[in-house]
């Protein structure tokens, strides 16, 4: 077990610069996951952690060892990786003990933690058999076993789920999050799918463009996202972004979104946004937070009637879509209260969570 | 049915010319006709042949009489038989076993080069398979010659004695040995090239991360993956080898006393030069049951990856 | 790659050194060079030298002067051989013969891979199996039997087989008919089934699909199969060695070793002129359609 710190890392491959600037602390036992679009330089943050690639520049720490020098089996991490790299020709008991007969264990030792490990990933009757007779989920499981037996200091995760099929996918997250309840050891998760990223992790590490535009909590990134990019990554469906306008009435600042659409800013929120009336900023509202408009409306909400455009009724719930100034909004409403095509409803925006960015620096204000 | 109709209602049967169009622009026998070329050659100039070798290899030498196995207990009598035995199967043996050794170490490092460079040394190394081995074998044949070879030349210079490339046995069969895996080395190389480009590249950084080095990264994750080409290059060189004709026969004709004949050459001076058509047969038919073995052994091998894919 | 460099971004700057892992990356790329000259030097030391005595003249030669350098380079070997009507006449037997063979051979396994591939019929997974099998046979197991047939049919018909260079154009397809079969298979087989059915259903009967779809989609495998087929005709010694013996039949290698070989007087600068010049057209062909003759190569082992 160890922490990982990352100072200032840059990779460029052939001029095109892959990361720039990267700083991270983890924890150690701590779950981070680093969560973006492609390209973003997220796994090559992770090779470059394995030790798979090297840093440009910067240095990187697993304990308290620099280990920019230090070649991958040196550096005491295990990887797990997308395609599974399980070894064809050897059994599951031979590709979970490989690393261990490398390093010269006793026989004893290594059937005791292979043992070990296959009874927590529950693939204890697999072990006489080759990666080709196993299903993807039971070699993604050996291809974890593999990791935990090496007892190492960082678990590294590269998109392993992205290969297995959507329910197999919800099935494993859930698997790997048990497991890092018993094996607590630090890891650090690269993926893609925000779902997983907001599931599995302490803390999530949200990457665009080769730099880290947040780090934070579930919690934290979802509900005060600091950048236009984390907003519009994190939550699903993702939320509505509106160009407005924020203008003074008398009584406080209004958004202005369109000709037939203005919304009051709760007074809780006037002083932070003081400095920017009248400016052209972009507005953010989560789907959630646009709800039917029934009875009384609380406190910082607003009412308002919208024609609908698209009504798509998901059983649970009803996402309701209209259209402002051109821009697709949508809302999450009461299936019971959902109105039909063409037809206005009324609908409350919870403006208690809504955000303002400018457009300028892409920064939540 | 329709006979049956035709018969009972008396109509003029032209249905066999019509079956015959159709016999015709059926696909089977169209194919059959494609087909046809390719087994005419194969039947006339190789199964054929075979198996005449099998009836003249028991004829006299004048190929009147019928001798029945009078020319096998013959061989067996003589020791230049169980020496071309012997060296036959050491030489293809042993040369084998160089050009895979070789193949499989250049692979490697061809591997390693980035790969732009990669084409530029394939390329290079790939040579000596492209020359036509007759013309090849005079060249070395000449870099052995008795009195004015480059070699010679290079050892007086160093203090080294020099040695008789061809004139001395041993040294003779070392030198048939060397110009064989000179030829079918790149062939080897290629094959193994090609094979360690499959291997991907995700199970050399696991294994990196598992803790092994550059050589158990070899012995653990590419021998393995690669073995199934290894046994069929292996294999086909084998055959090939085994067969060889020009090499010896250019470089040493089977001397000095017939100590680097293999089978083909000795076959040859057997029928050809020594008028002995029977004999030659019959020594060329020892070659069979390796050849068949070895055969045997491919189509096992190609069956079971195809089977496993 | 320098060795450190000063990073100045976002502000700090730090001089960062390259460490044991792309030192060791460095030194395996070391050894790799060093490795590969050496098995250069093994593989290119016959051509070169070919070469290097091809410029000598028999004077320089008998004087046996530094074998590995020329002193008075001369053209001379070149122009005796190009001009001496033996030598031309081997060239151009083995050019027809090649040529031919290559003709015969790509017409025969063309139309045999495009029925053994699509048209699956009774008995083609057997045949397709025994043509690879007739790879499989050697050249020397069956010459013998060849040449006592031909002396046979000479003895009945008065057909003069033996001693005729274009009884090669017979007997080469033998070595090469089996093997590319096998690769135009592969490769025929390797191409959509749906592209047959569109052209089915577009109207295109057996030989259009053939020749229209099958030949230029698998043109590759064609031009592969082609180059090896004309470098085992041009290369073939055995046959001729076996099959002709007067000097204007001789095909190119059968003729450079016995003829110029004349008792104990070597004319080595005559012979490797002759023996490099035997070896340019394949070598031509190599140096322009390098990636071919690799595909050629690799097809018949690896695809099955």
């Amino acid at each position: 077990m160890a922490q990982v710190a990352l100072r200032n890392i840059v990779k460029t491959f052939d001029k095109t610069p892959a990361v720039q600037g990267i700083d991270l602390d983890i924890a150690d036992r701590e779950f981070i996951v680093l969560v973006g679009p492609s390209g973003c330089g997220k796994s090559t943050t992770l090779r470059m952690i394995a030790g798979l690639e090297e840093a440009t520049s910067g240095e990187i720490y697993i304990g308290d060892q620099l280990v920019n020098d230090v070649p991958p089996k040196d550096r005491d991490i295990a990887m797990v990786f997308q395609n599974y790299a399980l070894y064809p020709h050897m059994t599951v008991f031979e590709n979970m003990s490989f690393g261990l007969r490398l390093k010269k264990f006793p026989k004893a030792e290594i059937k005791e933690r292979v043992q070990g490990a296959a009874r927590i990933l529950d693939i204890t009757e697999l072990l006489d058999r080759r990666p080709k007779q196993l299903s993807g989920g039971q070699r993604q499981r050996v291809a974890m076993g593999r990791a935990i037996v090496r007892n190492p200091k960082v678990f590294l995760f590269d998109e392993p789920l992205s290969n297995l099929d959507a329910k197999l996918r919800v099935q494993m997250r859930t698997e790997i999050k048990k497991i890092h309840q018993k094996v607590t050891t630090t890891t650090v998760y690269v993926t893609h799918d925000q779902v997983e990223a907001m599931t599995l992790a302490d803390r999530v590490v949200i990457m665009n463009a080769g730099r880290i535009d947040q780090i934070g909590s579930p919690h934290e990134v979802y509900h005060t996202p600091k950048t236009q990019f984390v907003a519009g990554f994190i939550g699903s469906p993702t939320m509505n972004m509106l160009p407005c306008r924020l203008v003074e009435n008398g009584t406080g600042l209004t958004i202005r979104l369109s000709d037939w659409l203005s919304l009051p800013v709760p007074p809780a929120r006037v002083a932070r946004y003081g400095a920017c009336v009248g400016s052209e900023l972009t507005f953010g509202l989560r789907p959630e937070h646009i709800i039917e408009g029934r009875g009384d409306v609380p406190p910082g909400a607003a009412a308002f009637e919208a024609p609908l455009d698209v009504v798509e009724p998901m059983g649970m719930e009803t996402m309701v879509y209209f259209i402002v100034d051109g821009v697709e909004v949508c809302g999450r409403v009461n299936p019971a209260a959902a109105g039909r095509v063409g037809e206005s409803m009324r609908l409350v925006a919870d403006l208690n969570q809504m955000h303002l960015i400018d457009p300028r620096t892409q920064q939540v204000i | 049915m329709a006979d049956v109709v035709a018969r009972d209602l008396d109509i003029p049967v032209t249905r066999p010319r019509v079956s015959m169009q159709r016999f015709v622009r059926r696909k089977s026998t169209i194919a059959f006709f494609m087909c046809l070329p390719l087994i005419l050659v194969v039947a006339c100039l190789v199964v054929y042949p075979a198996l005449y070798s099998i009836s003249l290899a028991m004829m006299n030498k004048s190929m009147q009489h019928f001798v029945g196995f009078g020319n096998f207990t013959f061989l067996f009598k003589r020791n230049t038989f169980w020496m071309v035995v012997e060296q036959t199967v050491m030489f293809a043996v042993t040369a084998v076993i160089f050009k895979a050794v070789i193949g499989f170490v250049a692979a490697h490092f061809v591997h390693n080069l980035p790969a732009k460079g990669q084409r530029k040394w394939r390329g290079m190394l790939l040579i000596p398979w492209v020359i036509p081995p007759a013309m090849s074998t005079l060249a070395w044949f000449w870099l052995f010659d008795p009195s004015y070879s480059a070699f010679n030349w290079i050892f007086a210079h160093l203090g080294i004695p020099q040695v008789a490339w061809l004139g001395n046995p041993y040294w003779a069969r070392f030198a048939v040995i060397l110009v064989n895996v000179w030829v079918g080395s790149p062939f080897f190389l290629i094959m193994y090239l090609a094979a360690l480009k499959s291997v991907p590249e995700q199970l050399h950084e696991a294994a990196a991360i598992d803790g092994a080095n550059w050589w158990q990264k070899i012995w653990y994750v590419n021998l393995p993956m690669m073995r199934n080409i290894i046994q069929i290059t292996a294999l086909f060189s084998l055959i090939v080898t085994f067969a060889n004709f020009d090499i010896v026969k250019i470089l040493t004709n089977g001397g000095p006393v017939d100590q680097t004949h293999v089978f083909a050459t000795w076959a040859f001076n057997w029928a050809i030069s020594g008028n002995d058509i029977p004999l030659g047969a019959s020594v060329s038919l020892f070659m069979a049951p390796i050849l068949a073995i070895a055969a045997f052994l491919i189509l096992r091998n190609v069956s079971q990856r195809g089977n496993e894919a | 790659m320098t060795t450190t460099t000063a990073v100045a971004s976002a502000g700090q700057s730090r001089l960062v050194s390259y460490g044991s892992i792309s030192r060791g990356r460095r030194r395996t790329l070391c050894w790799s060079y060093f490795f590969l000259i050496l098995f250069v030097i093994f593989f290119l030391t016959p051509p070169v030298y070919m070469f290097i005595t091809s410029l000598k003249s028999s004077a320089e030669i008998s004087a046996a002067t530094n074998p590995w350098w020329v002193y008075h380079p001369t053209l001379s070997n070149y122009i005796d051989l190009l001009t001496q009507k033996t030598y031309l006449t081997f060239f151009r037997n083995s050019a027809v013969v090649s040529i031919c063979v290559v003709s015969v051979t790509m017409v025969i396994s063309v139309l045999a891979a495009f029925s053994l591939a699509r048209m699956k019929f009774w008995g083609s997974a057997t045949l397709a199996t025994g043509v690879f099998l007739a790879y499989l046979i050697p050249d020397t197991l069956v010459f013998i039997p060849l040449f006592k047939t031909f002396a046979f049919i000479h003895d009945q018909t008065g057909l003069e087989l033996i001693n005729h260079w274009w009884v090669l154009i017979i007997l080469l397809p033998t070595l090469t008919v089996p093997f590319c079969t096998w690769i135009m298979i592969g490769y025929f087989a390797s191409i959509p089934k749906e592209l047959d059915e569109a052209a089915l259903i577009d109207g295109a009967g057996y030989i259009k699909m053939l020749t229209k779809i099958f030949i230029p989609v698998a043109l590759p495998g064609i031009i592969a199969a082609t180059i090896f087929c004309f470098t085992v005709s041009w290369a073939n010694f055995l046959y001729g060695l076996a099959f002709t013996t007067s000097a204007d039949q001789l095909t190119l290698p059968v003729g450079i070793v016995t003829t110029l070989i004349r008792g104990d007087v070597y004319a080595w600068g005559q012979i490797m002129t002759g023996a490099l010049l035997g070896a340019a057209p394949p070598l031509i062909i190599y140096a322009f359609l390098m990636d071919y003759y690799i595909a050629g190569l690799t097809a018949g082992a690896t695809k099955g």
